[in-house]
């Protein structure tokens, strides 16, 4: 059975850590992380491989930092 | 999953979503999780989709957005407060063959801009109004605006906005939707993937509809402001969802064929 795998790539030093991007995600692969970037926000960061590259986090994102990439496995 | 690298799904033919070449590479100046990005990204989208950004002029407003036209990359002008729909009126009957949009705040549009923007939407202009509303005046600290919900509190009404002594909130969409000129009246949200969606498909209609020059359709996003409501920004996601819907209702409020 064909199988959906995704990935995002986000912007860390755009990322203001605003979080809306976490409860946007379906499978729970955003949450902010310990660092901060150069601005001093703790950026959104990827924290498991369970996404499927719905979009959902890159079109809620206020900033735009983030790009998704989706591929299908067979 | 178990095989398969990031480097492998990380290629340009996997790409399904990035940031629109409309929008400058410049930070956006707003704080973060304020709905305004994401305004700015979908009325940019909907011009690339559409493929009109080289005939489209912007009009910036006075507020938090004023620097609009350094983040949008088409041609932009920038208006007096409150002046942009009398500016959008003259750049369209100079050019006709352009689409024109003005991007505006509650501030701007509902205040200041009142008798500009009824009088733009009782002519029928052929242009595009989006309206951004948060329910204050966010670039200037969170003063109390038109649009501010009774009871709320902010900055120039401290203890929370006394409709007896200082009105009540002006829902303007009601009022223009009640003017003959105007073809399409909407109200959206962008704080949640649905919400976005929903909201890009109504700017596409609007654009749509001055393509076929039917009139003024106008579009309000309710938005957040975070920094003037003194909330984090999915708490103030949240109090917009249980305070400020209630009182102005999402969905289509005049859509004429």
């Amino acid at each position: 059975m064909a199988k959906v795998v995704g990935d995002i790539v986000i912007d860390i030093e755009k990322c203001k850590g605003c979080s809306v991007c976490i409860p946007a995600c379906p499978q729970d692969v955003i949450a902010l992380s310990k660092n901060v970037n150069g601005k001093g926000y703790n950026y959104a960061e990827s924290i498991n491989d369970e996404c499927t590259g719905c979009t959902n986090c890159a079109i809620v994102c206020p900033d735009g930092v983030i790009t998704v990439y989706r591929k299908k496995v067979e | 999953m178990a095989n398969i690298t990031k480097e492998e799904i990380r290629k340009p033919e996997n790409l399904v979503y990035k940031k629109t070449d409309l929008l400058t590479d410049k930070a956006l100046s707003y704080c973060p999780g304020c709905g305004h990005g994401t305004a700015h990204r979908i009325v940019m989208e909907v011009l690339e989709e559409m493929d009109i950004q080289d005939k489209t002029i912007g009009i910036a407003p006075v507020g938090c957005s004023v620097l609009a036209y350094d983040f949008m990359n088409i041609d932009m002008q920038q208006a007096a407060h409150g002046r942009a729909p009398a500016l959008a009126t003259a750049v369209k009957r100079l050019h006709p063959d352009k689409f024109v949009f003005t991007y505006q705040g509650d501030g701007d549009l509902a205040a200041i801009g009142t008798a500009e923007t009824i009088h733009a939407c009782n002519r029928g202009e052929n242009i595009v109004i989006i309206f951004i509303n948060n329910g204050i005046y966010g670039m200037t600290g969170g003063q109390m605006a038109p649009t501010t919900l009774p009871g709320m509190k902010s900055s120039t009404s401290p203890y929370g906005r006394d409709v007896q002594t200082m009105g009540n909130p002006l829902r303007i969409t009601e009022l223009i939707a009640q003017l003959p000129g105007t073809i399409f009246v909407t109200r959206q949200a962008v704080h949640t993937p649905a919400h976005v969606r929903k909201a890009k498909k109504a700017v596409r209609k609007a654009f749509e509809n001055q393509k076929l020059n039917k009139g003024l359709s106008f579009v309000e996003i309710v938005s957040n402001c975070n920094s003037g409501w003194k909330m984090t920004p999915l708490k103030s996601n949240e109090w917009m969802v249980d305070n400020m819907f209630p009182y102005y209702p999402l969905g289509d409020i005049k859509v004429n064929e």
